[in-house]
């Protein structure tokens, strides 16, 4: 109803005129303002009309002559160009608004701000998009824009065969999806290798969090001795990196010289046992490691919940008459999950992209005859071999993006039962 | 009499299962850190303690004419404290502006970093390839750099956004109303109440370099700008057994200072891993 008792027409008139931006401004006699803006258009299609000629032509083509046109620059600069456009639009959106809202100010009758105030109106509002601006601009280039590429790359063709400079690359939909579902060799090596995925993230991290919880456990006890020397000792796999762990017990676990066979082993009078060639064997070994490093985090953690549970819980659970195994089922445990739970998921997705310990361990080997993966190959391993040996890019990108997807589910699934994103304030 | 019972075999029993856990854990340091002392560069017919112990693998490693391996911690170091340096700034301006503002984007750009924060980052490896290659920062720290502190930009800034919101607005707003600028309010009055937060995201920005592989083993391809995880594990797989013992002795350097550096810090971490984070 407001808008009928208007007697002038400044707002429709402004953001009209500001379909080139600056004019509309000009028209509030902001003349700074308008100017700034007139320039800072002009400059954007100076600067960036190259950019966003070959960029965008390159995005929907990929290059039509060989020597020519490199398709994979050629995407990159489709990329820079789309970003660019979204800079652009978003510039150009807020020139509209401040035209039309200045013009709604006219309208009632309002006084415009002068260039004092608007000094102050934009460093005001302008402060946090000046502060975030170095941060926000890594952001879009280093992982934004990666991500914009993976995505891009899972619709094309690129592989060995198809490889810039020599040849060029095309877009071919989702025949990379297809691809890896109904051609035999893609589908079976994909299912193994999913379901060693599923097999190591369930085993490894509920191993780590078994032994982490039932540590913490034994060693609160208390009238157990010498508490603190005991932690620090249990805290030493997550404090030595993890990287220089693994490589060492890629030595103990070496078949000529490593002392599991050697030492331990064959003090037991057990036979050498083929950790590294035999893929059964590499998996046990994996998951026994795993184990190694996961456990003191989860262990830490657990002690820390321990030490907060008030001590009148159990002497009331001891004067009830309750046995130390119903104080643990029903005291301890249910306390310690419900205060560790967020943290037990995030392990779970940690193991799931867990690639330092596969390959550093072993290369993700053995190898698999007739598959292009190894014998121990979790799906984030899988992929950089595609990527870094058998040069299948386009294929690499499209499992990436069914891994990304899977993270990214239960990521979500998981904060959305987080008590910090229910709270008003968060968002 | 039979609870006493009780207690004592409890007790042992608790105790068998700390000295078991024990060993396991101080088996492999043990034997690396003999085997860094092992005469020879291979370990067959090798013991725990070495019968004729030598420093000589030490010494190989400190010598830049036969070894790369001072390079690579000084690479190490490098990389961890300029990613630690830029993170730290990086975050605490991003984090505030979402704590302490109320701007257009700002619900997207929450929700744009809480997606971005689970994607691994290096799931995107080929196009940090392509990039770095596009841009000359292949083979540069500064490239590695970059990546190390976009990647860890989304998680931490969630992690300080949620600490920074527990500091009361009231003390700004006072600040304000007495004359302190945007600039002033955030350095003087915001950051030194945040300095436990920012100690939790220092760390973490400096441990995670250190320990990443990926990354690193696809952008640098001189051995001599390796940082210590790749130049290790080319060590290692080049020959493996032929320089065992070196590799035992340049993974004694780094453990060792990395775990105490680590133990002093270590209620940090579990602090700031309860607080928030996704990637464990």
């Amino acid at each position: 109803m407001a808008d009928v008792s208007y007697q002038t027409n400044h707002r429709k008139i402004a953001a009209a005129l500001s379909i080139i931006p600056g004019l509309g401004q000009l028209y509030h006699k902001q003349y700074l303002k308008g100017i700034s803006f007139l320039i800072l258009a002009a400059s954007f299609f100076y600067v960036f009309a190259d950019l966003l000629n070959i960029g965008l032509w390159g995005l929907f083509t990929l290059g039509e002559k060989t020597p020519r046109d490199h398709s994979i620059f050629l995407l990159v600069y489709g990329i820079l160009a789309v970003i660019v456009v979204i800079f652009g639009i978003a510039f150009y959106l807020f020139n509209l608004r401040d035209a039309y809202r200045n013009g709604v100010k006219r309208d009632k009758g309002e006084v415009l701000t002068n260039l004092k105030e608007q000094y102050h109106n934009l460093v005001d509002n302008g402060f946090p998009y000046l502060i975030m601006s170095p941060g926000f601009m890594l952001l879009v280039f280093v992982v934004i824009f990666p991500i914009m590429f993976v995505v891009l790359l899972a619709f094309t063709n690129y592989d060995l065969y198809h490889s810039p400079p020599a040849k060029l690359v095309d877009w071919v939909g989702i025949k990379n999806f297809i691809d890896i579902f109904k051609i035999d060799i893609w589908r079976q090596t994909f299912f193994s290798v999913f379901a060693w995925t599923i097999v190591w993230t369930f085993a490894a991290t509920t191993f780590q969090v078994a032994l982490g919880i039932f540590l913490a456990i034994v060693v609160n006890q208390k009238d157990l001795k010498g508490k603190a020397i005991i932690r620090t000792v249990f805290i030493l796999p997550w404090a030595v990196p993890a990287f220089v762990s693994i490589l060492v017990f890629a030595g103990m676990f070496n078949e000529s010289f490593g002392t599991i066979n050697n030492d331990i082993l064959a003090f037991f009078g057990i036979g050498p046992i083929p950790w590294m060639t035999e893929a059964v064997y590499t998996k046990i070994a994996l998951i026994l490691i795993q184990t190694w490093l996961g456990f003191p985090f989860i262990f830490a953690m657990t002690t820390g919940v321990l030490q907060s549970i008030p001590n009148e819980l159990y002497e009331a659970a001891t004067v009830d008459g309750a046995t130390n195994f119903q104080k643990f089922r029903n005291i301890t445990l249910p306390l310690v999950l419900f205060a560790t739970a967020p943290i037990l998921i995030t392990q779970y997705t940690f193991n799931f992209n867990n690639f330092n310990i596969i390959y550093l361990f072993n290369g993700g080997g053995p190898a698999v005859p007739g598959s292009n993966a190894g014998g121990t190959d979790i799906l984030i391993s899988w992929i950089y071999r595609l990527t870094m040996t058998s040069a299948q890019y386009s294929k690499a990108a499209a499992i990436t993006m069914m891994l990304s997807a899977i993270v990214i589910a239960v990521a979500l699934w998981q904060f959305k039962r987080t008590k910090s994103f229910q709270e008003e304030d968060m968002m | 009499m039979s609870i006493k019972k009780e207690k004592y075999i409890r007790l042992t029993l608790s105790y068998l299962v700390v000295l078991a856990m024990v060993a396991i854990i101080l088996y492999p340091l043990a034997w690396i850190i003999g085997s860094s002392f092992n005469p020879g560069q291979s370990l067959s017919g090798s013991s725990i303690i070495p019968e004729n112990a030598t420093l000589a693998h030490y010494e190989k490693l400190f010598d830049l004419e036969r070894s790369n391996y001072l390079h690579w911690y000084w690479n190490s170091l490098k990389v961890s404290i300029f990613t630690m340096l830029l993170t730290v700034i990086m975050v605490s301006l991003t984090a505030y502006s979402f704590s302490r503002y109320r701007f257009v984007g700002r619900k997207n750009g929450l929700v744009l970093f809480l997606i971005l924060q689970m994607i691994p980052n290096f799931a995107a490896l080929i196009a940090i390839f392509i990039l770095a290659q596009l841009t000359g920062l292949l083979d540069t720290h500064l490239g590695l750099i970059l990546i190390y502190v976009g990647g860890q930009i989304p998680m931490n800034t969630w992690l300080m956004k949620g600490y920074l919101d527990t500091i009361p607005k009231e003390l700004d707003e006072s600040a304000k109303i007495d004359g302190a600028g945007h600039m002033r309010i955030f350095l003087q009055i915001v950051m030194p109440l945040a300095k436990p937060m920012i100690a939790v995201v220092a760390l973490f920005a400096f441990i995670a370099p250190f320990g990443d592989f990926i990354i690193a083993s696809i952008l640098l391809r001189t051995e001599q700008k390796y940082t210590l995880a790749v130049g290790l594990y080319d060590m290692v797989a080049k020959q493996f057994g032929a320089e065992f013992t070196t590799f035992a002795a340049g993974a004694v350097l780094i453990a060792v200072p990395i775990a105490i550096l680590f133990l002093s810090f270590q209620k940090y971490f579990v602090s700031g891993l309860t607080a928030g984070g996704t990637k464990g």
